[in-house]
């Protein structure tokens, strides 16, 4: 077994841009909740498509181009066993918001009805929230909001009542991307097949962190983006039960996506392809299944492991340090490598830009998440979040920037 | 470039920002925020014969917004809406005493003016 810290030291040495400067100071990357890095590994299998195969796929009829379908195609299946899922059952997506939106637009508009109830929570991206807000003003039907504790838990209490409502809709995130906190999305999709919903799960915050099968949880979409877990941008899956996508009507249109087109009637392509109108990203699924490899030989558990341990390190010290507030549980075991934080009296922004200074680059804002600033009555929050190439150093460089934050401010 | 930013005239101006609140008998009246970031301003304007008679502040922001209102409020009084009108960018640089500022950080900077001009010409139209 290797030492973790020797282990972080291999890692980071696939990581080229960690070698870069940041204000001439060491870059400490705090902002892998926004758009992780990625490894050599990744990047060369983006290069190879470009140099050695590029051509469009389930089009030619050349050796280039079934090469370049076949590796799509392989993609598509290592991704999705990556996540528990049958090839057919991932939809590639630009990201988990067109994921989510998709399941909104097609789902939702051939399944849901006037009076009809759809559920989310207050702890969600906007991605998993706007979509069902619009779906509910479109349909006439109503949106119901578990709201959160003062912990930043979800209200397993105001949950049981929204689902006694007979909810079409369930649509939770598997982790908050700005609380950090996980929700056992086991129970919640159980709970919402119970109550006869189907359960739209947000993993973009969960997929990259931990280990997550959708058939042990038995939610019947998900949603996750590429680039969120070392792939490249622009590259993001949805999986969805085969049952569903197959009675689903098409999200996009155009090429691709289907069988015959004649003026008076067209027929649908097969699951997946009717969900991918045009060409789609095929280097970026490449990439995104290196990237799968990457964190498939480190072993998920040692990923949620490795931020666990970095997460309850960083908790350990911010709670101890004055004037700064951290939001969501302080157990680590309840939350993902995600700490928000604000420092009285300084503006996030400030937080962000003096830590600038010394190469620590956080995120700062509502994170689109504003229903949760309005929960906790905050106009923003600085954000530091934490993945595989993070080490104890990285955090401590973070209590160092906090602490020149409050000199500069005069905060005591 | 960033340790510029925070110099005592800024923080002194985010400490204890001047002109902030309401105003009695307003001609003109504006709220924006920066989608980015949350910054939230108003401004609340009078003017008379032609002029900026007074103008006050609410909002919440960074360092760099907040004394942005302030030295803008502070700045303005006494000159006529054409003036403001055609203030911008370099003006209010000069008024942080900044050379330059990166472009996010600029909205932070640029949305006190750009409330205030709306409250001006939100003015105009009502007179």
């Amino acid at each position: 077994m290797v030492e973790s810290s020797e282990l972080v030291h291999r890692i980071r040495r696939d990581f080229p841009i960690l070698s870069r400067l940041e204000n001439g100071k060491r870059l400490v990357y705090l902002d892998s909740a926004a758009t992780s890095q990625r490894p050599v590994q990744v990047i060369n299998a983006v290069k190879h498509f470009y140099e050695q195969m590029n051509s469009n796929v389930h089009r030619g009829l050349y050796e280039m181009s079934e090469e370049a379908t076949q590796a799509y195609e392989d993609a598509r299946s290592n991704i999705a066993s990556f996540v528990g899922a049958k090839p057919e059952e991932l939809v590639f997506t630009r990201n988990a918001t067109e994921a989510l939106n998709l399941v909104a637009y097609s789902w939702g508009r051939a399944n849901v009805r006037e009076g009809d109830v759809i559920v989310t929570t207050e702890m969600e991206h906007h991605s998993n929230f706007l979509p069902w807000k619009l779906l509910a003003t479109e349909k006439n039907a109503k949106l119901e909001v578990v709201r959160i504790t003062d912990e930043g838990l979800l209200d397993k209490g105001c949950l049981e009542e929204k689902l006694k409502l007979g909810p079409k809709i369930v649509a939770i995130t598997h982790a908050s991307n700005v609380l950090g906190t996980i929700n056992d999305a086991k129970a919640i999709a159980r709970k919402a097949k119970d109550a006869g919903a189907v359960c739209v799960l947000d993993g973009a915050q969960s997929v990259p962190h931990m280990p997550v099968n959708v058939k042990e949880i038995g939610c019947d979409f998900m949603a996750f983006s590429g680039h969120k877990m070392l792939g490249p941008m622009g590259i993001g899956g949805l999986y969805g039960r085969y049952e569903l996508l197959e009675d689903m009507p098409p999200f996009l249109t155009g090429g691709e996506m289907i069988k015959e087109v004649h003026i008076g009637e067209v027929n649908w392509n097969d699951v997946p392809y009717k969900f991918e109108a045009g060409t789609p990203n095929v280097e970026g699924a490449i990439g995104l299944s290196e990237a799968v490899n990457y964190l498939r030989n480190l072993g998920m558990n040692w990923v949620r492991s490795h931020e666990k341990e970095l997460t309850a390190y960083a908790l350990s010290l911010m709670v101890n340090e004055s004037s700064v507030h951290v939001y969501g549980p302080l157990d680590a075991e309840k939350r993902g490598g995600v700490i928000s934080f604000n420092i009285d009296s300084v503006h996030a922004h400030d937080v962000a830009q003096i830590l600038d200074t010394e190469g620590i680059t956080i995120r700062s804002g509502h994170h689109c998440a504003m229903p949760i600033m309005d929960r906790y009555g905050i106009p923003a929050a600085a954000r530091a979040s934490f993945y595989i190439y993070n080490d104890k150093e990285d955090v401590e460089a973070l209590i160092q920037g906090i602490k020149k934050v409050k000199r500069v401010f005069s905060v005591e | 470039m960033s340790d510029d930013l925070y110099r005592e005239l800024i923080l002194d101006h985010y400490r204890h920002p001047s002109n902030f609140g309401h105003l009695k008998d307003a001609t003109g009246k504006y709220r924006d925020s920066n989608s980015n970031c949350g910054d939230v301003i108003q401004m609340e304007v009078r003017v008379k014969d032609g002029k900026i008679d007074d103008v006050m502040f609410t909002g919440v922001g960074c360092a760099v917004c907040i004394a942005s209102a302030s030295l803008l409020t502070e700045n303005v009084k006494g000159k006529t809406v054409e003036r403001v009108l055609e203030m911008g960018e370099p003006d209010v640089l000069g008024l942080l005493g900044l050379k330059s500022i990166t472009p996010e950080r600029g909205k932070c900077a640029m949305l006190p003016l750009k409330v205030l001009k709306m409250s001006l010409l939100q003015g105009q139209k009502q007179a």
